[in-house]
């Protein structure tokens, strides 16, 4: 096939990273031409500013080298300023002459600064901050000459006014507003950052309108005026009053513009053939300057030149922080609040700290926070999920900290923390080594920072750190999104919920139809979203989808846990903790005739057999003559259990029981993630019930039911879901909330994270207003697991599975 | 190159693996979806998981340790991890599976 021609005009953030997401889609599609008006590859811009105060060297900042380009044979005209669009004729043409035909054309020409339309404004020594070429200027002129005006004291400006103070002039930062950032932050906040600029040896002229830059007689600019009549001198004048989109070419070529090139949800402008990303870009009336909304942009407007025709951009909701070393300051969302909206705010003056929540309808709708900015990841993450905070709102303004987290995610605190403190546990990753790599790879996202430093790719508690130092280095630019919107990995761009969607809705059931019809890009898929797929599929149609056991991990296709050296451990179950002295003999006997190395009770009430050769497995079954229980899966677990009101002198009901009723009715659950209860007898609760996906405790006129707790990574108290009368009723109750859990939830996520994901009130509209609604959820999962059978036993009784455990022998190699 | 008979394709299921003992260790013969077999050393370069454990998808696998992705083809770990386990010759010859040892040491320490 002929390749289509798609050529770029601009080469900054938004259009490369276009040009990125595409390619990951797509390399076949287009022949790509990409003209540059800079003499440089795609640069982080937002990294300028540290440039300026020689935090960093330009070369650090360099996104794609040329390298990039040619290995992604992209034609680069560097220094090539596009000139005309010719869409009569499909090319567009460049100051040299040059020109190139297009199929599709991309508009990323970003945006210009606004110079203020005064007397002077042409003179030597007058600039805006948006390049390279600006920011040597300014370095250049810093040491030749003394004194800068800064007119703007919005981020850019404060953050040129930053650099120029450091590389030692004598700074004036001029506003017209009446306070600085007046954007992104409210008065306190701002009058809070001009004091502690002003002790760093800024100043600062508020409310002040310029009037006019005058000439030194040579044609440069050596002083301001100002509408009141004041002078000041000014040997270099920074103009950081705001930016405009740059839509001259695509207002020249006729196509519809206003405060930026006009483009609908996919990015697509009025011309069919001509899309528009970035700052040049006018989606929905808002024309983004923040990079996070540009990369959304990207990966859509990518969606749909790859011709995939199913993403939608609908806006974004940003944040910001200025990058000016030890100074604190972020906000996101709407911090001024309006009609309708309710505020909390925490002001120490004295102390520099200032803190504004913003809740509309018990909805987080904006933060602003100035001295301690260690939440503001957290709070974005708050707007940005638009979960409800009703439940937390007492606790909401002293941080995530607050809320119950006795966890590792509590430590909150990514801002204060030292270099050489360890962030990930598992991996052994200190906050330097990400910072370092955030800033050397120019990273955006969660997902680039596990890549390239392994924090958070384990057990994964960590990750909300690690999203909080990202948005501590990269400010609004970091990618972060919940996983609910998040791509189930690199092989497909739909999320969990799209996928499930699909499988229910088309009645996929199988692996490879399912990746044929979500039009998967690998072959077959990776590590991540074929144990995800099988799940999905066998849940959604039990008995008709077949599983895949070479999609799943190896401890559920070996039935038992993979350990370090490779051997794996057997735990047998034990109905709610009971056992006898037979399966004891036999568990001893096993001991001995395999050499177990170690014997262990575990905390789920059974035995565990250490050290088991994967050979050895079906054997050790076998003699066990015990089911599986099922302690390597996403699955149910066990049901714990005190010993309740047979024996034990407090017991109000008969929490054994309860608890081996419950195992026998789940037993051989596959899940979404693993799923352990238990039952106590009476509110003592010695079961510990309280931490468990569903826990039940025994009180004297009935059961009560508890959900969503979780003992491990993070502890969290489950939350009262419903106190019922009978043991048919307990089992009733949980096997529907389990099964909604299997049916929503998605592929490793607990019960507790899709309770929050979807509310409370979502489950117990479900469960407990419908009656009719439970009985069906209930049967659901009656009928779910009538297909099923002891895993174990069906290894022992189907011999073509047995090539799982056999080693094969080769008699020329045990000879040699 | 000295072939040796393993066994018949069908003894490895397809994304999936055997394991044979070889003279300095175990290896994992793969494969793939199209049906073709690699073998390696059955020992992660990261920390010996072994290999053949893993989920195979492409020409890749994951460890199932660590979740490192082997290339198979090669034996070099997928960036940003690095590292690389030997891999041997293997082939499918009238539906057999045939290994070829392979003596030179290809991966750096």
């Amino acid at each position: 096939m002929k390749k289509l021609k798609l050529v770029m005009i601009g080469n900054g953030m938004a259009g490369v990273r276009t040009l990125e997401e595409l390619l990951k889609l797509t390399n076949e599609l287009y022949d790509i031409t990409v003209f540059g008006a800079e003499p440089h590859p795609n640069y982080n811009r937002i990294l300028l500013s540290p440039v300026l105060a020689g935090e960093q060297q330009f070369e650090e900042i360099v996104l794609n080298d040329l390298n990039w380009y040619a290995e992604n044979d992209i034609h680069l005209k560097l220094n090539r300023k596009v000139v005309k669009i010719d869409r009569a004729r499909r090319r567009v043409i460049a100051d040299d002459g040059s020109e190139a035909e297009y199929d599709r054309l991309l508009i990323a020409t970003g945006s210009n600064p606004f110079i203020l339309p005064i007397p002077g404004k042409d003179l030597q020594g007058v600039i805006g901050y948006r390049d390279i070429a600006d920011t040597q200027v300014m370095m250049e002129t810093a040491k030749t000459h003394k004194h800068a005006v800064v007119i703007g004291g919005g981020l850019l400006g404060l953050e040129a006014a930053n650099g120029l103070k450091l590389r030692g002039m004598d700074v004036t930062v001029v506003h017209i507003g009446d306070w600085l950032m007046e954007r992104q932050l409210d008065k306190t906040a701002g009058t809070l950052l001009q004091s502690a600029l002003e002790s760093r040896g800024l100043k600062f002229l508020l409310p002040k309108h310029t009037a006019e830059l005058l000439d030194n007689g040579e044609g440069r600019v050596c002083a301001v005026k100002f509408k009141d009549g004041e002078v000041i001198p000014a040997d270099l004048v920074v103009m950081a009053a705001g930016i405009r989109p740059n839509s001259e070419l695509a207002e020249q070529a006729g196509i519809p513009c206003n405060r930026g090139i006009l483009v609908n949800d996919t990015l697509q402008t009025y011309d069919p053939r001509i899309y528009a990303v970035g700052e040049c870009a006018n989606h929905r009336g808002t024309a983004y300057g923040l990079v996070a909304p540009l990369f959304e942009q990207a990966k859509v407007c990518a969606n749909h030149l790859a011709m995939l025709g199913f993403s939608r951009y609908l806006g974004s909701v940003t944040s910001t922080k200025l990058k000016v070393t030890g100074i604190d300051l972020f906000s996101a969302g709407d911090f001024i609040g309006g009609d309708g909206t309710e505020t909390i705010t925490l002001s120490d003056p004295i102390g520099g700290v200032y803190k504004k929540l913003v809740i509309k309808d018990d909805v987080l709708v904006g933060a602003c926070l100035y001295g301690d900015t260690a939440d503001g990841g957290w709070y974005f993450r708050q707007v940005r999920e638009g979960q409800n905070v009703g439940q937390i709102r007492d606790h909401l303004m002293f941080g995530e900290g607050a809320i119950g987290d006795a966890g590792h995610q509590g430590q909150s605190k990514a801002m204060s923390m030292p270099d050489d403190m360890e962030v990930c546990g598992c991996n052994g990753v200190c906050k330097g080594t990400i910072v370092k790599a955030i800033q050397e790879h120019g990273l955006f996202s969660v997902d680039e920072v596990k890549k390239h430093t392994k924090a958070a790719s384990s057990c994964g508690s960590c990750a909300g750190l690690v999203e909080q130092i990202l948005i501590n280095t990269v400010g609004g630019a970091a990618d972060v999104k919940p996983k609910s919107e998040k791509a189930i990995c690199g092989c497909s761009d739909l999320n969990h919920g799209q996928v499930r969607k699909a499988i229910r809705e088309h009645h996929l059931t199988s692996i490879p139809a399912a990746m044929a019809f979500m039009e998967w890009r690998t072959p077959n898929g990776c590590a991540t979203c074929r144990p995800a797929l099988n799940y999905y599929l066998i849940s959604t149609w039990p008995g008709e989808a077949k599983d895949d056991p070479q999609s799943r991990f190896i401890n559920e296709r070996a039935h038992a846990n993979i350990q370090k050296d490779g051997t794996y451990s057997v735990i047998p179950r034990m109905w709610g903790g009971v056992t006898n002295a037979a399966e004891l003999r036999r568990i001893a006997d096993v001991a001995d005739k395999y050499q177990v190395p170690m014997v262990k009770v575990t905390g789920g009430q059974r035995i565990d057999l250490l050290g088991i050769r994967k050979e050895d497995l079906p054997g050790v079954w076998k003699d066990l003559d015990m089911p599986s229980g099922h302690a390597y899966g996403k699955s149910i677990r066990t049901v714990k259990t005190c010993v309740g009101s047979e024996f034990c002198r407090f017991g109000t009901q008969n929490s054994t029981q309860m608890g081996i009723d419950l195992e026998h009715a789940l037993f051989n659950m596959w899940s979404p993630h693993k799923v352990k209860l238990a039952v106590s007898g009476c509110p003592r609760n010695c079961a510990e019930s309280g931490i468990k996906d569903v826990g039940i405790i025994g009180v004297d006129s009935g059961w009560e039911l508890y959900i969503g707790g979780n003992g491990g990574i993070k502890t969290e108290a489950g939350e009262f879901f419903v106190k019922v009368k009978s043991a048919e009723e307990v089992m009733e109750y949980s096997l529907a909330f389990l099964q909604l859990y299997r049916e929503e939830a998605f592929y490793l996520e607990r019960t507790v994270h899709y309770m929050q994901r979807v509310g409370m009130d979502h489950i117990k509209k479900a469960v407990l207003d419908d009656a009719e609604r439970r009985k069906a959820l209930h049967q659901r999962l009656l009928f779910s697991l009538s297909f099923e059978q002891d895993p174990w036993q069906e290894q022992l009784s189907k011999p073509q599975l047995k090539k799982e455990f056999d080693r094969i022998a080769v008699k020329q190699l045990e000879n040699a | 190159m000295n072939w040796l008979d393993i066994c018949a394709l069908d003894e490895i299921n397809p994304l999936g693996s055997r394991i044979i003992a070889g003279p300095k260790g175990d290896i994992a013969i793969f494969r793939t979806s199209d049906d073709q077999v690699f073998a390696l050393d059955d020992r992660c370069p990261h920390k010996g998981g072994p290999l053949s454990q893993g989920i195979v998808y492409g020409k890749q696998v994951a460890c199932p340790l660590h979740n490192w992705q082997i290339d198979l083809q090669s034996g070099e770990a997928l960036a940003p991890d690095v590292g690389c386990a030997h891999r041997h010759e293997a082939r499918v010859e009238n539906g057999r599976v045939q290994l070829s040892l392979n003596q030179r040491k290809e991966c750096a320490a």
